[in-house]
């Protein structure tokens, strides 16, 4: 049987061995040691569309999707409603099927819609300039700590204690490059090192907890370093900005906004800074110029940052990086606009303080922070926080992230727009029964 | 509205593109005023309106689906849709990276199977799937060589060895690992020059980065004796997979003495670029790197899967387990080809791009003479020198329906052309090109003009780079109309 993705018949291929001069496709792989080529490969046999398919769907119904479960899960990866115009538009394959837009006549449509993303992006975190988007919000924000160590030509990097866990295993991965050293800061009272090059914060915290960013801000300037901040993009939907209180650079993981959680990838890193630190940005970034005859059009700028013309000396080794992604977050704010996101932040807010409360009212439960919080908040049980989504898994409830290793039974629950009040009444209920 | 207009531009206040549920819970008291926000100025449109914003704006971008698009070193094959319905399964996009290892079995399984399947396909020992993109799989790649000599007390590997037609992203990633990048040039066949390599590898060097086929798509014969070289020194030997295209199902990495490589799923394996992402760039590994690799691994601990950390890991990636949409394309892309279909994907890819090659070069000046692999390099030399850039060329190329190869890359080429025709192009596409690369061949002759003010069909003209550079325009702003 032929497969489909070949379109050319064995008629096809002799005619073009024939041209080339060679009577078969291998003698073409006469450099490489004779002994290496044509080796056996142990793979399975191939399978038609059908029996694929039916396959991959058994296997997929092995995962507890959150479409068939209430879920109360958060931690950094978030469930918002995706306004189904969303996989209409990305699912246009002139955007999915096209490469990096480097033939700027030839890929408009793309580099516009970045130009839409980074002003998007920017009007949303109140930054100056933004780039075309990183890996995910933990790479962009080791990207920013080493934008902060060229601005500042210091060598080392502060983390606050309460940024995601996970996010600062990714900094010190991609901190060990250059042996730039990380260090912990445990709260406001503690001072930061000259050598600092920048304060690395999260808001919300990891435990959903607001941080005072003013404090954190003349903390970090005070000691001549930047004020990196890794930001919920709902929660900007109804809170103040990072950028109002002094943050030089805000990160953030836009899965949030229109991508479903994809066990975690892709995502997007969302990475927005002052104006000024323009050629210190790493990745790509497009611009808006006109075309020989005046007409407005949009390139790739600013490229002498890039891997491909500045090598070694680049900001960065980013290259692809989540094109599709971004434009699902173009799509989703224009889609929301500004009354419709700041509604969408207001449901998580409402609905995550009518859980609270309802916890915290259970015999054994309470809260580990004190307000204020937005989406996201920890609760301390009382028996093991495996042990309770074990309960809640039996009545098809996805329950929270267990932190027990940071905090005694601790359990961090996220509830969204999507969580229904019966959802949240029979979370109450069943933690009340346990 | 005439394109191009911007979302501000069709915005208007009162508008929503979606709708929102009401709030079914008491509300909450509000968070005091002065930590909420007072203005959010983005744009106010109707769903049909948003529709055909982008619809308008799709319209002005060319895929694989549009055409032919020989772009070199980036694989721009066909990407069957069915992967993407299969990617779709809500039991793998609705899936959290947190939720219990237990629930989430199939993902899991299918991790686990497609690090094995990476691991054969490369004659590896050990795959991870971490990495996002090919560049973070350079990252990991080079982290990892560096925990290695460091695990070894051996401290003064600093040199990563990195040949002259290296892609951008190889000296660029070791410079972010911290190391000094020392460029080894090409002999005249297109090979590494093996005087200057055995002169350069010392007890400085952590590894040789190298891409194979390279750059030039030429397979360096003397890969082997490079790699005893390499490793004679005690460096290792880091393979760059962006072109694994010309050898998949024929010829396995491990075998030509690579103790590391990094893919690029979204060109071998078949999983669409997105226009610029996301990609997943999984590295294999021998078994005496397995210590090293990036957290986490998938394991098989009797018929349960689990995620682990490796003893010495250089660490995690990312926050989850990499780019598992993009994963999941390229599992079914491997599962429908086989052993068969995968050999029949590099001899058809070869037999494109030697093809190509036989067809123009006639008219274009070719500085390998020689069999080639999965693309082919030419020199717009000889049309440089009667007035026409390489640029000119690609531009005109545009006005025929063709999105151009890959221009100016390698740098040892001068005016190079690096045409990737992968092997889901049908001998009448290449037969068009073909035709097409020769009548601009003539109109370099005959028409210079057509040259140089191309291309007249697209919806813009050449973009002015320079000022955009110079005076940079990189969003659009709307301030708040409020008072205050």
């Amino acid at each position: 049987m032929p497969l489909p993705y070949f379109p050319n018949t064995e008629a096809d291929r002799a005619a073009m061995l024939q041209d080339i001069g060679v009577s078969s496709a291998d003698e073409l792989f006469q450099d490489v040691p004779a002994k290496f080529n044509n080796v056996p490969f142990k793979l399975p046999s191939p399978l038609s569309e059908l029996e694929l398919k039916r396959e991959l769907s058994e296997l997929a119904v092995l995962n507890a999707n959150s479409d068939e479960h209430a879920c109360f899960l958060g931690g950094g990866y978030y469930r918002h409603f995706i306004p189904g115009v969303i996989g209409h538009l990305t699912g246009r394959s002139e955007f999915y099927t096209a490469y990096t837009p480097y033939q700027a006549e030839a890929s408009q449509g793309m580099l516009q819609s970045i130009y839409e993303y980074q002003s998007l992006v920017c009007q949303l975190t109140g930054m100056g300039i933004s780039n075309a988007g990183m890996y995910d919000g933990s790479t962009a924000t080791a990207e920013a700590a080493m934008m902060a160590r060229r601005i500042t030509g210091k060598e080392e990097v502060t983390v606050l204690a309460s940024v995601n866990p996970t996010y600062q295993r990714v900094l010190e991965t991609y901190l060990s490059g250059q042996d730039i050293h990380l260090t912990r800061l445990e709260s406001t009272r503690d001072s930061l090192a000259p050598e600092s090059a920048c304060l690395v914060i999260q808001q919300p915290n990891f435990f959903g907890c607001l941080e005072n960013v003013e404090t954190y801000s003349r903390q970090a300037h005070d000691a001549g370093a930047r004020l990196v901040v890794i930001a919920d993009p709902v929660f900007l939907g109804m809170y103040q900005s990072p950028a109002a209180c002094g943050a030089d650079i805000i990160v953030a993981e836009g899965q949030a906004l229109g991508s479903p959680a994809n066990f975690g990838g892709p995502g997007l890193g969302i990475l927005t800074c002052r104006q000024e630190y323009l050629r210190q940005m790493p990745g790509r970034i497009v611009g808006r110029t006109v075309d020989v005859d005046g007409r407005p059009g949009y390139v790739l700028t600013i490229a002498t940052r890039e891997q491909h013309i500045r090598r070694e000396q680049a900001t960065s080794n980013i290259c692809t990086n989540e094109a599709l992604v971004a434009l699902a977050a173009t799509v989703y704010l224009a889609a929301l606009g500004k009354s419709g996101l700041r509604r969408v932040a207001e449901l998580c807010y409402h609905k995550a303080h009518y859980a609270a409360e309802g916890i915290r009212r259970l015999n054994g439960f309470s809260l580990v922070f004190p307000e204020p919080f937005f989406k996201e908040f920890v609760v301390r049980c009382p028996q093991a926080p495996d042990e309770i989504n074990r309960a809640l898994f039996q009545e098809k409830i996805i329950g929270g992230l267990d932190i027990s290793h940071l905090r005694d039974n601790a359990l961090l629950l996220c509830v969204t727009e999507m969580n229904t009040r019966q959802e949240i009444d029979k979370l109450v209920q069943i933690l009340g029964g346990l | 509205m005439k394109q191009p207009y911007l979302l501000p531009d069709i915005s208007q206040p009162g508008k929503i593109g979606c709708s929102l549920p009401a709030l079914d819970v008491p509300p909450a008291a509000l968070p005091p005023e002065e930590l909420l926000r007072t203005e959010l100025e983005l744009p106010e449109v109707s769903e049909m309106e948003l529709v055909r914003y982008f619809t308008a704006l799709s319209r002005l971008n060319y895929g694989v689906d549009t055409g032919f698009y020989p772009l070199g070193s980036c694989t721009m094959k066909y990407n069957p849709k069915w992967h993407e319905d299969i990617a779709k399964f809500p039991g793998f996009t609705s899936i959290h990276p947190y939720q219990a290892t237990e629930t989430a079995q199939g993902a899991l399984r299918l991790m686990f199977d497609l690090q094995a399947l990476l691991t054969e396909i490369t004659g590896m020992g050990v795959t991870s799937l971490a990495p996002m993109a090919g560049a973070q799989g350079e990252l990991a790649s080079l982290l990892m060589v560096k925990a290695y000599h460091h695990s070894r007390s051996n401290m003064m590997r600093r040199k990563i060895l990195v040949p002259d037609t290296a892609h951008g992203t190889n000296p660029a990633t070791a410079s972010m690992c911290g190391f000094e990048i020392n460029t080894v040039p090409s002999d005249s066949e297109g090979n590494l020059d093996m005087k200057r390599l055995e002169s350069m590898m010392n007890e400085q060097v952590a590894a040789l980065s190298l891409t194979i086929p390279s750059t030039l798509g030429l397979f360096d014969p003397q890969i082997i004796t490079i790699g005893q070289l390499v490793h004679d020194k005690g460096g290792l030997l880091y393979g760059d997979g962006a072109n694994l295209n010309s050898l998949l199902g024929k010829v396995k990495f491990g075998d030509l003495g690579f103790d590391c490589v990094q893919l690029n799923l979204h060109k071998t394996f078949s999983t669409p670029h997105g226009g610029g992402g996301p990609g997943s760039g999984p590295i294999c590994a021998k078994p005496y790197l397995a210590d090293f690799m990036p957290t986490p691994l998938v394991v098989n601990k009797a018929g349960k899967y689990s995620f682990t950390s490796p003893p010495k890991s250089i660490g995690r990636l990312g926050a989850a387990y990499g780019n598992f949409g993009v994963m999941v394309k390229a599992y079914a892309y491997i599962r429908s080809l086989g052993a068969a279909g995968l050999k029949e994907v590099s001899e058809g890819a070869v037999t494109s791009a030697n093809y190509l090659k036989e067809k123009l070069k006639a008219d274009y000046h070719l500085p390998y003479n020689r069999t080639c692999m999965h693309e082919v390099v030419f020199s717009g030399k000889r049309q440089k020198a009667k007035g026409a850039a390489i640029l000119d060329i690609a531009k005109r190329l545009l006005d025929y329906g063709f999105h151009p190869p890959t221009i100016y890359f390698p740098l040892v080429v001068e005016e190079a052309l690096m045409i990737e025709p992968t092997e889901t192009e049908s001998k009448k596409t290449l037969d068009a090109f073909i035709e097409t690369m020769k009548e601009i061949a003539r109109e370099v002759t005959e028409d210079l003009e057509a040259l140089h003010t191309a291309p007249h069909n697209t919806s813009v003209r050449r973009l002015d780079e320079v000022t955009a550079a110079r005076q940079p325009d990189l969003r659009w702003e709307v301030k708040s109309q409020r008072p205050g």
